[in-house]
């Protein structure tokens, strides 16, 4: 049997144009042995959590820089919930005011990564939560 | 598993990416479940495009899907991306042009890293597209890695391969040399808006005219994924190709020669567990030091652990049939 890889979507909802920290957390994920599919820029929620359900991701990254944080959290979390994939990790970072970030993880999101954090921050936190997921399984 | 699998077949997405994990990981219970959903296929178009990397295979794949759903086919698409050979992790990206599929449910779009194997494909691709045609996917499409010149695995499970070129790639030696040039039956030139495109189609062209007695003449076709010039005109000639391997002998010649491909896969995929189980039992810090010391030499390593798997007789032959590679045919359909 095959070493089971973590696979994670990283996405880009919404109008902002800048995905430099979601290529680079992208690389990061890489370079530890995940497999990363990357859904390219202006996705809509939708298209995010068919993206996580066809590719069977364990978790979906998602960066946003514009401000639109919390709608676009709490909708995806809605929308893999009500496609029965509640169990995917959802984290994400961006340009993410302190004061949201308790709300967002109320809403079910696993963790937010401000601008700054290393990304071996972001790694091991992620392999954690997934090996944490997989013994629920 | 047997809830999930009923669950696929009626078509729920999750199940489907589910067991597609399950068939790249490799799972123990893999086998039994092929074995179970393979009388349920053969019946979808399996579809190859193959090319170098950058000549626009996933701009080309959105398009096609495009052209395929318009004509009332459900699609399903494996696009597979290479995996580093350091970390095993992998960015998966060719859907980025295609993602404006997601959200059609006649569409099914799954990303792959080729985890080791070499030839343009994973093995999880060729075995996953089973499952797909079981759940009854109408095209399969598979776009492979961005290849070189020799990744031509992709002749072993695809019923119609497509060639994607671009201008500027090389002379008409390039086009002459065997390998990926052999394994078209339909070709496109891409990025047909680009200077030197004329010369490559005359070159692909010239090079199909040398060969005589065939059954079937790839077309060549230029394109523009980017605004889809052409790519109707392609899709028609897939389609004709699928046609012509139903009613043409050549088509069930080149049928059985995929499914012995399959069965070889099979069997290699075996052979190499027991060799690798083998091989790491055996492997002490002894043996590498002999070999480091070159007191011992791989060979003669390689026959001791060949000895435990196969009878004492047989494992001088096996050594040296094993590297027997396939023989491909140029270009009969």
């Amino acid at each position: 049997m095959n070493e089971r890889k973590i696979r994670v979507v990283v996405a880009k909802p919404g109008l902002d144009g800048h995905d430099r920290g979601a290529k680079i957390i992208a690389r990061a994920l890489r370079d530890a042995g995940s497999e990363v599919i990357y859904t390219g820029l202006r996705q809509t929620p939708e298209q995010i959590v068919d993206t996580v359900i066809q590719e069977d991701a364990d978790a979906v990254g998602i960066s946003i820089l514009s401000g639109a944080h919390t709608f676009y959290f709490n909708r995806i979390i809605e929308l893999l919930r009500e496609r029965g994939a509640g169990d995917v990790i959802i984290f994400g970072g961006g340009v993410i005011p302190d004061s949201d970030i308790p709300a967002l993880l109320e809403a079910g999101a696993g963790a937010i990564f401000g601008p700054g954090t290393p990304t071996s921050v972001c790694v091991k936190w992620l392999e954690e939560a997934v090996a944490k997921k997989r013994a629920e399984e | 598993m047997e809830k999930l699998l009923e669950k696929a077949l009626a078509g729920d997405i999750r199940s489907i990416a589910r067991i597609i994990s399950l068939i790249e990981n490799d799972t123990p219970e893999k086998d039994e479940l092929l074995k179970r959903i393979y009388p349920l296929s053969g019946r979808a178009m399996v579809l190859g495009i193959t090319g170098s990397p950058g000549a626009g295979k996933s701009t080309l794949t959105d398009k096609v899907i495009e052209s395929f759903r318009r004509r009332g086919k459900k699609v399903a698409v494996i696009a597979v991306d290479p995996s580093s050979p350091f970390s095993g992790g992998a960015i998966l990206a060719d859907r980025i042009r295609m993602q404006r599929h997601t959200g059609d449910p006649g569409v099914y779009i799954r990303s792959m890293g080729t985890r080791g194997s070499l030839g343009g494909l994973s093995r999880g691709a060729k075995e996953s597209l089973i499952l797909l045609d079981a759940c009854g996917y109408d095209v399969i499409i598979i776009e492979t890695v961005g290849v070189g010149q020799s990744e031509v695995d992709i002749i072993k499970i695809a019923d119609t391969v497509c060639v994607v070129l671009v201008p500027g790639m090389g002379d008409d030696i390039q086009i002459m040399k065997a390998g990926i040039m052999e394994i078209a039956n339909v070709f496109a030139i891409n990025k047909a808006d680009k200077p030197g495109v004329d010369r490559v189609a005359a070159e692909v062209r010239l090079m199909l005219d040398l060969v005589k007695d065939r059954s079937w003449t790839p077309p060549v076709h230029l394109t523009v994924a980017e605004d889809g010039t052409g790519v109707e005109e392609l899709v028609d000639s897939l389609v004709a190709h699928g046609v012509f391997l139903k009613e043409n002998p050549d088509g069930v010649r080149r049928e059985w020669r995929r499914l012995a491909f399959e069965v070889e896969a099979v069997l290699l995929q075996s052979l190499t567990r027991l060799a690798e189980r083998e091989w790491s039992a055996h492997r002490t810090d002894e043996v590498m030091n002999l070999l480091l010391s070159r007191r011992t030499n791989p060979y003669a390593v390689a026959e001791d652990v060949l000895r435990k798997i196969l009878p004492c007789d047989r494992a001088d032959r096996g050594a040296t049939e094993e590297e027997d590679s396939p023989d491909v045919a140029a270009n009969d359909g």
